[in-house]
């Protein structure tokens, strides 16, 4: 029917299954996030040192240019290696966070945006994975993603040996990175769900990191204890990738209690949203 | 016609304080009103049905689907437009309900089709391409409505829809409800505390007041068995006028000397009242023609209510 012709009609066409509606989330999240220009440049930015890294690789293994610098190689590709590159990628992964995260779920609260969501055949945890899918997948694409195409290249480059004895890197690479993304992402949907301000929410998760580092050591200079790592969700995040990594890590907490206050504080964002992402709010009154 | 709306026993809770108690109704009407007062449930009733509260005692179907266990069912064949003010400001209209269409379930490019065709009838076609923050009030109650249709559910849900508009947009959103109406496609149900707007456009009409269901009235037939009254003063020999008047078929009462009710047949042919007048050589003087209006229901409706509680 032509546009013009104003007259109400009826839809009986086909409709999509009920499992893609949160992508449909996903996508309008995703085209409203690269309209801002300053994050797809730090986004593209995000990719300099894996693929710094990977020319890395490919010249370590380019012998007659090896020959000709007189060295044996660059750096050694190991567990030491994707540690490292994970803390770097994973220091990347927190500001893309704080520039996204924020932007996901406040403006929707901020216009009542809700109900018209929720009226529709779209629970509120496919809202919410909706969301939570714009920071995993671009989260992933800079830390996990690049982490494991390193690790291939690296294993055809210096053949099946290497490969087989490094082969444990794989899953620890992607659940070093799966634990740090799950985190970040709980924590930034969590805010911005709480805080209906954008930038508020913003210097809220900067608050969170820092200031709970800051305060975890104050305390620990104060009472002399180390309990005080718990509120250093950075740390926490670093002590599991160091345990996983076989890597030495300063922090007191083990690797089993940094991985159990991970999944806690994952938890209690997941508690969070599930109090905040409703339709309508009921007002005690 | 197959029931819409079907209430049975509903009661709806929070905090120990009940807001909805023991609703009952079958609901079929192809504009269904919702009346009552500011704060008498409406719009709790309808975010029940739509499954946005829990439901504490009873339950209720909307096209046959139990609203406890089937809402994503209810809510695939429903189309809602709240009473608050919720868009997203940096979108513009054709996208934002494009992506309203595609979350009901449309495929993407059914979506985009329907939200220009559905923006284009309710008058937002030359402004589709501007953000929703931008747009006037009046105009968002227009986007809030082509949100709730663009899916073409069979059932309408529109929560205050005239709140805030200014006369001709006013018109213009009830000629909207009116052609929905009658394009048969869909069913409404119009929750409004404006008596106005329900009688315009509403066949059916629940009252509610302080939670509870005060009435019930199918006004189409209302309309319909209602009697016409006429309110008579006369002067002059009007000794037996009354009797007369009764022999055309009408019921008379003396309200008090000079002035009477009169309850007219549905055969009645005025020209007969001024004939016997004439004949009789009596004045009439004041004479009022009304029928009841949905005003007099709901008002009777509040007086039982008042007078039951």
């Amino acid at each position: 029917m032509a546009v013009h012709k104003r007259s109400y009609r009826g839809y009986a066409g086909q409709l999509t299954p009920l499992w893609s509606r949160c992508l449909i989330v996903t996508r309008y999240a995703f085209k409203n996030v690269f309209q801002w220009k300053l994050l797809t440049s730090f986004f593209s930015a995000c990719f300099i040192f894996p693929l710094t890294c990977a020319v890395g690789i490919y010249v370590n293994h380019n012998l007659r240019l090896v020959a000709t610098l007189g060295v044996r190689a660059f750096f050694d590709v190991d567990a030491g290696f994707f540690f490292h590159f994970l803390r770097v990628q994973g220091s990347l992964a927190f500001i893309l966070t704080a520039l996204v995260g924020p932007g996901l779920v406040s403006p929707d609260l901020a216009n009542n945006a809700l109900p018209l969501y929720f009226c529709r055949p779209l629970s509120r945890a496919a809202y919410v994975v909706g969301k939570m899918l714009v920071l995993v997948s671009l989260l992933s694409l800079i830390t996990w993603v690049p982490a494991l195409l390193l690790f291939l290249l690296q294993s055809t480059l210096a053949g099946a040996s290497w490969m087989w004895a490094n082969l444990w890197l794989a899953p620890n690479i992607f659940l070093g990175s799966a634990i740090e993304i799950l985190v970040f992402s709980m924590l930034a949907l969590a805010l911005s769900a709480w805080i209906k301000r954008k930038l508020a929410a913003g210097a809220a998760l900067l608050a969170v990191f820092f200031f709970g580092a800051g305060f975890g050591e104050a305390a620990n200079a104060v009472m002399g204890t180390h309990k005080g790592d718990f509120l250093n969700l950075g740390g926490l995040i670093h002590a599991v990738q160091a345990q996983l990594f076989r890597q030495p890590w300063r922090s007191a907490i083990s690797g089993g209690s940094a991985w159990m206050t991970l999944l806690a504080v994952s938890g209690f964002c997941l508690w969070l949203l599930a109090r905040k992402v409703r339709a309508y709010e009921v007002v005690r009154g | 016609m197959a029931p819409v709306i079907e209430l049975e026993g509903l009661g709806v809770r929070f905090w120990q304080r009940n807001i909805l108690q023991d609703l009952r109704c079958t609901l079929s009407g192809r504009a269904i009103g919702l009346l009552g007062p500011n704060g008498a449930g409406k719009s709790t009733l309808i975010n029940t049905l739509l499954g946005f509260y829990p439901v504490a005692s009873g339950t209720a179907r909307v096209y046959g689907y139990d609203i406890r266990t089937q809402t994503k069912q209810i809510r695939s064949l429903t189309g809602y437009m709240p009473e608050i003010d919720c868009f997203i400001a940096h979108m513009t209209a054709v996208s934002f309900i494009r992506m309203m269409g595609e979350l009901s379930g449309l495929p993407s490019s059914a979506a985009l089709e329907r939200a220009h065709e559905v923006l284009f009838y309710v008058g937002l076609g030359e402004a589709r391409y501007r953000k929703l923050g931008t747009y006037s009030l009046g105009m968002r109650q227009l986007a809030k409505l082509a949100q709730a249709i663009v899916h073409g559910p069979k059932l309408v849900i529109l929560d205050e829809p005239t709140n805030g508009l200014d006369p001709p947009a006013r018109q213009r959103m009830i000629r909207l409800i009116h052609e929905m109406r009658d394009s048969r496609e869909l069913q409404i149900l119009l929750c409004s505390h404006l008596l106005r707007d329900v009688e315009e456009t509403c066949d059916e009409v629940l009252i509610l007041k302080a939670g509870r269901q005060v009435h019930y009235a199918n006004l189409e037939e209302e309309r319909r068995t209602n009697k016409r009254f006429l309110e008579l003063e006369t002067a002059g020999e009007d000794a037996g006028f009354a009797e007369a008047v009764e022999n055309l078929g009408c019921a008379c009462a003396l309200t008090s000397g000079r002035r009477m009710k009169v309850v007219l047949p549905e055969s009645f042919v005025m020209r007969d009242l001024y004939r016997l007048a004439e004949e009789r050589n009596v004045q009439i003087r004041r004479m009022n023609y009304r029928r009841d209006s949905l005003e007099d229901i709901f008002l009777k409706a509040m007086e039982n209510a008042n007078g039951r509680s």
